[in-house]
């Protein structure tokens, strides 16, 4: 390497001096400042949540539809299912394009069509979500004529596709090619070994991925302020301006009433409660072996 | 010997199905890095003579299953095209969205700080010098935390602390950014307001950074909102790529007789560097284009002030705040522009993020991604 030079005369026969010693000591001690650092915030914002969001739980809280502004009571419920519904629209839409996509990455892409699928997956991953909201605005809002859950699901679709791919080629890429070829020469044609035995091994794997993708979306709020808009009561109608809890959230959180603060953070435990139960019930899912194909 | 469709196709193998396997040039590509296959010698393909007595063969490669891989591998192929096709969409909606404002103004859109809905006069300078503002007071609070941190997890943790530290910093990554702002808005702001303004005014104000009146909310408290977000992106990078440093490297320098610093600057640091520095621009990409906790904090003014205590906008803010109750095409079209400017920017630092982090990682797994 080109720093061997600089090392040989930096360290070569020097005794390992007081100040060199006193260096290596203060940067470990920067180092572990910094860790120590990182997990402050997180800490705070976990224990805040906690504290702030167990006390304003209630009963009306999870059944209730929004009060009218400085009223106090009602609750998010009408959201906490809008985000539900947005959620299913978006992946039902976005897991089998970002799982189609990383299949043809990992078993049929070649030469600079893949190259470029791939780069284009990743360069989407960057794009921000406010961006994507004014995307799905222009393809779903402006086509029907009024917001919608569905264009909701769309924009949170276009975020979870680029997740979706880059995690399952990677993992369809881990599967040995002496799986395949074993199937290949049983006569097994190539979409049903794509199906049945290389994606049935790497399920868990992708079911990873998919459940990152999920993560990621479920607190989105951005790309949701004009697509679903937000609701006060409730919808099922994919057609109609739905509620979600992120968007309940930010409404409350920037809102002057002191009882909304309060939902805002039942609001957020809420959030991140269903995230993490979502994320592990797959995953433990997974690990039982309960979902076909997972080892 | 007679199969029916019905039997199944993993009872028997053939010489018959693997002359037609060798012979099946999608295959023979995608085992091309894989070691040949021993046994039977390939027969040319041609030349086979086909046992007459072997019905399995039709069945093997009946029609249908041709027909089932064709339009199997369209509709992967059509998957595929869709991302590109995402990209195309993005591009064209934010493009013909924008036409109105871009004849309309210009160049002088990008240097003129007047936003006037009212009279439609608009320009997206203060949103501009936000987003760059803000990302810069991040970025300065969180390179040396991440590279910090990375350090810790790779090179002086003990193992067992190891993977809890690495599980932990990406848990921040997951928070949803809303809940970083709720906390920000009840937290962060009342403590920058009570505690940090007045020191940092009081020690720093001559430097005009830190001046004004002290609201709490602001650039400042935008920018840090900020760093805590993109620590755990730029940490989980720069851990990536100090990992694909081989370890000789560490060894022969520890064998001069380093210290375990000067092992990690030279011999770690200085060979991950490119790729380190991808990672702090991908997490600057990250913050050029969040929007909503920097939304709740950053005060929403569209002014340009040098004080970080003063509150600003950024493009991404402007967009979420007013774009569903923009009155007016050109207002509409003008909001489409800053998140075309927005959009170009972030793709061009996320591309340069991804060619340095490639640099240092290729030839070690690739990561997954998110």
């Amino acid at each position: 390497m080109a720093s061997s030079a600089v090392l040989s005369q930096d360290f070569v026969n020097a005794p390992v001096s007081l100040r060199r010693k006193a260096v290596n000591s203060l940067v470990t001690g920067a180092a572990i400042a910094a860790v120590i650092l990182v997990l402050l915030p997180l800490c705070a914002v976990f224990g805040y949540l906690l504290y702030k969001g167990v006390g304003s739980i209630n009963w009306a809280f999870l059944t209730k539809t929004p009060q009218p502004p400085g009223e106090s009571g009602g609750g998010m419920a009408n959201a906490m299912a809008g985000s539900v519904l947005i959620l299913t629209i978006g992946s039902l839409i976005g897991i089998p394009l970002g799982i189609g996509a990383g299949i043809y990455l990992a078993e049929y892409g070649r030469g600079r069509l893949r190259d470029f699928i791939r780069f284009t997956a990743d360069v989407l991953n960057g794009v921000p979500s406010i961006i994507i909201g004014i995307v799905a605005y222009g393809l779903v809002v402006l086509t029907q004529g009024h917001f919608s859950a569905l264009a909701g699901g769309v924009a949170l679709a276009i975020m979870m596709i680029p997740t979706i791919t880059r995690t399952s080629e990677e993992m369809l890429l881990l599967v040995p090619v002496s799986v395949r070829e074993a199937s290949y020469a049983l006569g097994v044609s190539r979409w049903r070994t794509t199906l049945s035995i290389t994606l049935r091994t790497a399920t868990s794997g992708v079911i990873t991925g998919i459940m990152l993708a999920f993560a990621r979306v479920a607190g989105e709020t951005a790309p949701l302020l004009f697509t679903a808009f937000g609701n006060q009561f409730w919808n099922w109608k994919l057609s109609q301006p739905t509620a979600a809890l992120p968007l309940q959230i930010y409404t409350y959180a920037i809102s002057p009433y002191d009882d909304w603060h309060r939902q805002a953070w039942a609001g957020a435990l809420v959030l991140i409660v269903l995230i993490v139960a979502a994320v592990s019930a797959v995953r433990i899912a997974v690990g039982r072996g309960m979902l076909k194909g997972s080892n | 010997m007679h199969f029916t469709a019905s039997s199944h196709f993993n009872t028997v193998v053939t010489t018959i199905c693997y002359v037609r396997l060798m012979g099946d040039h999608a295959f023979g590509d995608r085992i091309a890095g894989a070691p040949r296959l021993t046994g039977p010698q390939p027969v040319d393909g041609t030349n086979a003579t086909v046992n007459p007595a072997v019905e399995v063969a039709p069945l093997l490669r009946s029609k249908g299953s041709q027909t089932a891989d064709t339009v199997f591998y369209l509709a992967m192929l059509a998957c595929g095209l869709t991302v590109l096709a995402l990209v195309g969409v993005i591009l064209y909606q934010l493009i013909t969205k924008s036409d109105l404002s871009w004849h309309s103004f210009g160049w002088r859109f990008f240097f003129s700080s007047e936003w006037d809905p009212v009279n439609d006069k608009f320009g997206a300078l203060p949103f501009i010098y936000g987003t760059i503002v803000s990302s810069l007071v991040a970025m300065i609070l969180a390179v040396p935390l991440a590279i910090g941190v990375a350090v810790f997890i790779t090179e002086m943790s003990p193992p067992w602390l190891r993977g809890p530290l690495a599980f932990v910093t990406e848990l921040l990554a997951a928070i949803p950014s809303v809940i970083y702002g709720l906390w920000a808005i009840f937290v962060l702001v009342p403590l920058l307001r009570l505690y940090v303004q007045p020191w940092l005014a009081h020690r720093f104000g001559w430097t005009g950074l830190f001046g004004g009146p002290m609201y709490g909310i602001g650039m400042l408290a935008a920018g840090i909102i900020l760093a805590v977000m993109v620590v755990p992106i730029i940490s989980s990078i720069t851990r990536e790529v100090m990992t694909a440093v081989p370890r000789q490297q560490r060894e022969a320098v520890l064998a001069l007789g380093a210290t375990r610093w000067e092992m990690i600057r030279t011999g770690v640091l200085r060979n991950a560097r490119a790729g380190i520095l991808g990672g702090i621009i991908l997490g600057l990409g990250r913050a050029l284009g969040e929007t909503m906790a920097v939304t709740m904090v950053i005060g929403n003014r569209p002014e340009i002030a040098k004080s970080l205590f003063a509150p600003g906008y950024t493009m991404a803010s402007v967009i979420a705040n007013e774009f569903s109750e923009a009155t007016g095409n050109i207002y509409l079209s003008s909001l489409v522009e800053v998140g075309l400017a927005l959009f170009i920017v972030t793709v061009i630092v996320n591309v340069l993020a991804q060619l340095l982090v490639w640099t240092v990682t290729r030839g070690t797994p690739a990561r997954a991604n998110g």
